[in-house]
């Protein structure tokens, strides 16, 4: 098979490493070659933060670069932007309608864009868009964001519902086992 | 057993599997999981050391007591290791010692560049470089047996795209070297002169022999694709970038072990293709090496010296292909890293700002402070080096710079390379401002402990040093303690303390809000009748708070509630809410 590329990206904070590693555990766990590529550090402290998934037969780059990525999860509108042009012709974004002000247009040196995922979808990109943070504190906690992306994500792959549950409770610390399979079930079906 | 797992998880693993027993590291991204990963193994005795040259000496200490041995570090801690590393290439080991370096092309979390390859070159050790997760386990496995067999220390490259890179590793069962026995051996271990003129000739007669080895080494791997005409040499992640693209359709030399590099196997593999290049992010190291044994490839006329590859690289130099793509017309603003909500470091920040301070900076989260709107930083060079500059600063500019300059520094790094600065300042006399700014944590890195905070790498206690008593033991009779939260008593400290006649020490003394011992208050709100919209609380540059239809807001998920932004508030438009149902 070809291999498949999925980028995670956000803000750092909003807890897209948890989100990689479940992806990553889960394909594994399937029998494919698998490659997730992170960056810690600076780039965690409220920046952009950027996960490249991969998997397929042979996995070779740990990297997607630009007009590669199949799937672009996003955990903030204006990183689904950032980020579009990693897209496959024909590929899907995946997105948080969630707004999160960077410095810039905290200190008015900039603006953030209105209707930036409108715009997206004009330009013929396929964009699904989710209240996830609502979702995340119906189930229990704002954190929640990241898995109940993880749900919504789960409707365009072949695995069946157990599967990733399966990978859910080995990923996650015990006692947010529950909250995050509500959280991915809300995504899944919402 | 199968597992996933990061480059620098692997190294441990391999650490583990080759019975070592002593690891000594200072953490530095992208190194520091290596020593974290490690410490999870009860087998290995693991510590954060205060810098880079004492891990090092750690780990030597630790061969010649006959115990297998490892540190790691990132590429500009290896600066502070090369001493000892140049004079042990001369002693040689007792035990095997791995000294893992983690280059950062592209510059994600580091202040310069810097290529390592250099340091093994210059140093006359071996270097491995490893593609990916399962070789970076392989090899510092094999490190051992190449470091006994020649009597070296061997380093060993990672970079970002490989220490932070899951990938599957086969895992195996630790070996459990018995400690060897200790022999005095006065010739090869006391490097004076006299016996360090005859190392000398031992060391290079080592990269003779190793050059032989390298050329029909497990290190390597040689791929010859039929009827091609291209031949690509390469090592470590870049590897990948050329099989992404050209997979099995161009002959590949790729390099695991970097230094030293064979000679004949590689004008033998230049001797079958007709077009010889070099993929290598950074220095032309391996282009050098092609060009000192008499061949002519091309590499840097092609690709760049600077920053990272991916495949799109390859592609587009060697291929002239691009992958199409869409993207909004919308200029998308950048979204650069900046202190969290609740950082300690802020408030110092905003006293510094507003008293318009000279700010000699150094290497750590509060980096960030350099960033606007608080742009409270004049420099940032190298761990330490804010305290020994504010020194030179002012010897340079005299009694009134000395009351306008501050420098910044943090616990750890003042742990690190600090220290020797600030007795330089009592012992040679400037009446120099330094701010220990104390988050009890090494936090850039992710939080490792370090000697001020109490407890060591296995979160145990530990020995805790007293900054307040080590500064003035250091020879600093005014060192006062300040709470960064309270913005009026740090511009009172600092007042007073640039005031002073004599060098002075402010600990601004507050928990990384990360910290798990640590727990937020209810996030403020903004009571939008009382705003008059002076943006005051805006200068603080702390990402909860932003202005929505022209009034303060703040975003409940991000804030703590540390009340900085309050006490710039004339207003009293931000408060407690009343009810925590947001969180």
């Amino acid at each position: 098979m070809k291999t498949v590329n999925i980028m995670i990206v956000g803000v750092g904070g909003q807890g897209s490493l948890l989100a990689s590693n479940l992806l990553g555990h889960l394909l594994l766990k399937e029998g494919y070659d698998v490659k997730v590529s992170e960056v810690h550090g600076m780039s965690q402290r409220g920046g952009s933060v950027v996960t490249y998934v991969r998997y397929g037969d042979k996995v070779y780059s740990p990297l997607v670069s630009e007009g590669e990525a199949d799937y672009i999860i996003s955990f903030e509108k204006l990183e689904a932007a950032r980020h579009a042009p990693m897209l496959k012709l024909g590929g899907q974004i995946v997105v948080n309608t969630q707004q999160i002000d960077p410095m810039p247009v905290i200190t008015g040196a900039a603006t953030y864009p209105d209707g930036i995922l409108e715009e997206l979808k004009a330009k013929g990109i396929k964009v699904d868009a989710i209240d996830a943070l609502s979702l995340a504190k119906k189930a229990g906690s704002v954190k929640a964001v990241n898995i109940v992306l993880m749900g919504r994500l789960s409707n365009y792959f072949p695995f069946n519902e157990e599967v990733w549950i399966k990978a859910i409770e080995e990923t996650v610390a015990p006692k947010f086992a529950q909250m995050n399979k509500t959280a991915f079930l809300l995504g899944r079906s919402n | 057993m199968k597992q996933l797992l990061i480059g620098n998880a692997a190294v441990a693993r391999g650490l583990y599997e080759a019975g070592v027993r002593v690891v000594s590291s200072y953490p530095g991204t992208p190194s520091t999981e290596i020593t974290e990963f490690a410490a999870k193994y009860d087998e290995i005795y693991c510590e954060w050391a205060p810098n880079e040259k004492v891990a090092t000496e750690v780990a030597f200490g630790a061969s010649l007591a006959g115990a297998r041995s490892a540190c790691a570090m990132k590429h500009v801690g290896l600066n502070v290791a090369a001493d000892p590393l140049f004079t042990m290439s001369y002693t040689g080991v007792r035990a095997g010692m791995l000294i893992c370096v983690a280059d950062d092309p592209a510059m994600h979390s580091s202040q310069n560049e810097q290529d390592s390859r250099h340091y093994a070159i210059a140093a006359k050790v071996p270097m491995l470089e490893p593609a990916d997760s399962s070789e970076a386990y392989n090899f510092a496995k094999a490190a051992f047996e190449l470091s006994e067999k020649y009597d070296t220390p061997v380093m060993m490259r990672m970079c970002t795209r490989i220490a932070h890179c899951q990938s599957i590793v086969d895992t195996g069962e630790r070996d459990n070297m018995d400690l060897l026995p200790y022999e005095k051996q006065p010739e090869k271990y006391i490097m004076m002169p006299g016996y360090a003129k005859k190392k000398h000739p031992v060391v290079e007669k080592r990269t003779e022999m190793l050059t032989a080895f390298a050329e029909n080494c497990d290190f390597n791997k040689v791929f010859i694709a039929p009827g091609s005409e291209i031949g690509i040499v390469t090592s470590g992640t870049c590897y990948q970038y050329v099989k992404e693209v050209f997979g099995d359709t161009v002959s590949v030399y790729k390099l695991g072990l970097i230094n030293p590099m064979p000679v004949k196997s590689l004008i033998d593999f230049a001797g079958k293709v007709k077009r010889l290049i070099v993929v290598e992010e950074l220095d032309p190291i391996i282009e050098n090496h092609l060009r000192n044994i008499g061949l002519e490839p091309e590499g840097k006329s092609l690709f760049s010296n600077i920053g990272e590859f991916s495949q799109k690289d390859i592609k587009k130099i060697l291929l002239d292909k691009d992958e199409e793509k869409l993207c909004a017309d919308t200029p998308v603003p950048n979204r650069p890293p900046v202190m969290c909500p609740g950082c300690p470091h802020r408030g110092i920040y905003y006293v510094l700002a507003k008293m318009k301070l000279t700010v000699l900076g150094d290497i750590g989260c509060y980096t960030l402070g350099a960033t606007p709107p608080l742009c409270a930083l004049d420099s940032t060079l190298c761990m330490g080096a804010s305290v020994s500059g504010i020194h030179g600063f002012n010897k340079a500019r005299g009694a009134e710079s000395e009351q306008k300059t501050v420098c910044v520094i943090g616990d750890s790094t003042f742990m690190h390379s600090g220290m020797t600065g600030l007795v330089n300042i009592a012992y040679n006399a400037s009446d120099s401002v330094v701010i220990i700014l104390d988050n009890s944590i090494t936090g850039m890195t992710g939080h490792q402990q370090n000697p001020t905070t109490g407890y060591n790498i296995k979160g145990d206690p530990a020995a805790k040093v007293d900054l307040e008593k080590l500064c003035g033991a250091l020879g600093i009779n005014r060192v006062r303690v300040v709470d960064p939260y309270d913005l009026a008593e740090c511009e009172k400290a600092v007042k007073e303390e640039l005031a002073a006649r004599e060098p002075s020490v402010i600990i601004s003394r507050r928990p990384c809000m990360l910290l798990k011992y640590v727990k937020a208050k209810p996030a403020l709100i903004v009571d939008a009748d009382k705003c008059r919209s002076c943006k005051s609380c805006m200068r603080l540059g702390c990402p909860a708070l932003s202005i929505k239809n022209g009034k303060a807001a703040i975003d409940f998920t991000q804030c703590v509630g540390c009340g900085v932004c309050e006490q710039l508030c004339a207003f009293d438009a931000i408060k407690e809410a009343n009810t925590d149902e947001n969180r």
